[in-house]
């Protein structure tokens, strides 16, 4: 192999800073704990705002799921809703024509069914990029939308799946009036996602969606099957995503089509945007401050709110092209090298 | 002659339907260093873009140790042993030195610690983002990247562009290590013509997408009055 350099440091020692770099890599940040705390002060300080507070963090989750996909992958979708949709619905279907309304067992087979989605359309759709992606993306949802608006039979439409009765969590736990019991449900299952999102941005493959993200040529040139990957990180978001849809319909005891809708994908995409893509607590970011929005706004002005919302993006966009986050870490640096930089 | 490692025979390929290369027969061996000159636009790029899948292949076919792979992804022929050093390095801006090395990394005898022994300068930067990095140590990058997919065809388009004297030197022993002391076949398209003709035993020279000279660069080093109506420029 490469002749000996006087320079050159032995293979084992090479071998072992390499491990030391990447176990340094996964290591937590005391930062990180931020977030975590605030969920769990959320549900002390709030204990009567329960009921928001899982929708936010839903939010969150489908938020992050897009993360993984736009914010690494660089797989621009107007069409993430279909998945949180086919999460929603599978829920929905099983307890109300199949009489099965178990939660975890159920939210297991939505994940797995809209992952299989999200294999099946990806396979497919991820063949594209730029506007003719975004166009199917959308299509799918649409087309999503409109069967199970053709078979209303079964779906109920957009009047929504009539009779959703959802069991105890583990025989035990009633879903109660505030929502507390679904709070730390999903808040469990928020963190365990997040771990496995960030064990997968952090690893090799993560690191292969930045390089798609960045530049597909070259990644091709090196020998990366970009679309078999981009079709895995495609599967694995749409399974997250199922899952938020899934803990919505579990949450709410109620799902209609409008689940599907174009304005849910385009929501989470303003979510995220405003917290800051690829950066995983920009999911957080972004899906709390526009779920707080939404829901003082609408308090203020239930006709326009949606004007605030469209005004803080706008800004955003010119002043915080990073998101939140970003902005933040660019003050962080304003300041740690005296308005140099 | 051995088995080539990489053939073209009657190649004609270019981008959408304009032909770059007509008619193009060239054959690399095995651990052979093979160096491409020309002026500027006679079609040296779209050389190694055709061995890489990335034009538009008019006619002909693109052979890799006796196995046709022109109509292969390029990806494939990465797979089956084709290594790739672009011109821009195109290194990914916000991966680490590592990530960059890592995404590329397929199983064989070049490792990330092997080509931290032909760089060392790249162990010492390896937790730099891409974006961090001087041009020299880029392109160390794009080559140790391109060798950790563990190619046994490597091609290298135009390494010495933009570099101080110093970084050439060093990219210059590196390459004649790859070929004297680890066997890999190199083609090297440069525009530095006395680097190319030092580092490879063989020259070809192009114009208008075909090849006007195919030999040893000894006798365009011995011969300026040659080299200089074939490249049409003197001597570097």
């Amino acid at each position: 192999m490469a002749a000996s350099d006087a320079n050159a440091v032995p293979a084992v020692t090479m071998r072992a800073r390499a491990i030391e770099y990447i176990g340094k890599r996964h290591r937590f940040h005391v930062w990180e704990a931020l977030p975590w705390i605030l969920i769990a002060a959320a549900y002390f300080v709030f204990p009567d705002r329960m009921t928001f507070g899982t929708q936010v963090l839903i939010a969150i989750m489908f938020a992050l799921s897009l993360d993984l996909i736009l914010g690494y992958a660089g797989i621009v979708t107007l069409g993430h809703a279909a998945f949180f949709g086919v999460g929603a619905y599978t829920v929905a279907l099983l307890t109300a024509r199949l009489n099965w309304g178990e939660p975890v067992t159920s939210l297991i087979i939505a994940t797995l069914i809209s992952a299989a989605a999200g294999f099946i359309s990806g396979w497919f759709l991820l063949r594209y990029r730029g506007l003719t992606l975004l166009m199917l993306t959308l299509a799918t949802a649409i087309l999503l939308q409109e069967a199970g608006n053709y078979r209303s039979d079964i779906t109920g439409g957009y009047d929504g799946v009539p009779g959703m009765e959802i069991w105890k969590l583990f025989g035990v736990f009633e879903n109660d009036l505030y929502g507390r019991t679904y709070y730390i449900y999903i808040a469990v299952l928020l963190f365990l996602v997040f771990l496995v999102v960030r064990r997968i941005v952090y690893s090799p493959f993560g690191a292969a969606l930045t390089g798609i993200r960045e530049n597909v040529r070259r990644m091709h040139a090196i020998g990366s099957p970009v679309h078999r990957r981009l079709v895995a990180a495609y599967t694995i978001a749409a399974g997250i995503a199922g899952m938020a849809g899934a803990l919505f319909a579990q949450s709410t005891a109620y799902t209609t089509l409008g689940v599907f809708d174009f304005e849910s994908s385009a929501k989470v995409m303003v979510m995220l945007i405003l917290g800051g893509t690829g950066r995983l607590y920009g999911a957080f970011a972004g899906a709390t401050i526009y779920m707080l929005l939404e829901d003082h706004l609408a308090k203020l002005s239930p006709e326009f709110w949606q004007f605030g919302i469209g005004l803080l993006l706008v800004l955003a966009v010119l002043f915080a092209r990073r998101g939140l986050l970003g902005l933040i870490e660019d003050i962080g640096i304003y300041f740690k090298t005296g308005g140099k930089s | 002659m051995a088995e080539s490692a990489l053939e073209l025979k009657n190649v004609s390929a270019g981008y959408g339907d304009t032909v770059v290369l007509e008619n193009l027969k060239l054959a690399v061996a095995a651990g052979e260093s093979l160096s491409v000159i020309g002026r500027n636009g006679v079609g040296k790029t779209t050389l190694l873009a055709t061995m890489m899948g990335h034009t538009n292949l008019h006619g002909g076919t693109v052979w890799l140790h006796g196995k046709d792979i022109s109509r292969d992804a390029t990806y494939r022929r990465v797979h089956a042993g084709l290594g790739y050093v672009p011109q821009e390095r195109e290194i990914f801006p916000s991966l680490s030195l590592l990530e960059n090395l890592e995404v590329a990394l397929r199983p064989g005898p070049w490792t990330i610690a092997e080509v931290f022994k032909l760089f060392p300068r790249l162990d010492e930067r390896k937790d730099n983002r891409g974006n961090q990095l001087s041009g020299g140590e880029q392109q160390m990058l794009a080559i140790a990247r391109a060798l950790v997919g563990n190619p046994s065809v490597i091609l290298m388009d135009e390494p010495s562009e933009g570099l101080a004297p110093v970084i050439v030197e060093e990219l210059a022993r590196a390459m004649k290590q790859l070929t004297q002391a680890e066997g890999l076949a190199l083609v090297l398209v440069e525009q530095n013509t006395r680097l190319a003709l030092d580092i490879s035993p063989r020259a070809v020279v192009m114009d208008r997408g075909q090849i006007v000279y195919d030999g040893p660069s000894e006798t365009l080093k011995r011969d300026s009055a040659k080299l200089e109506a074939l490249i049409g420029v003197a001597k570097k």
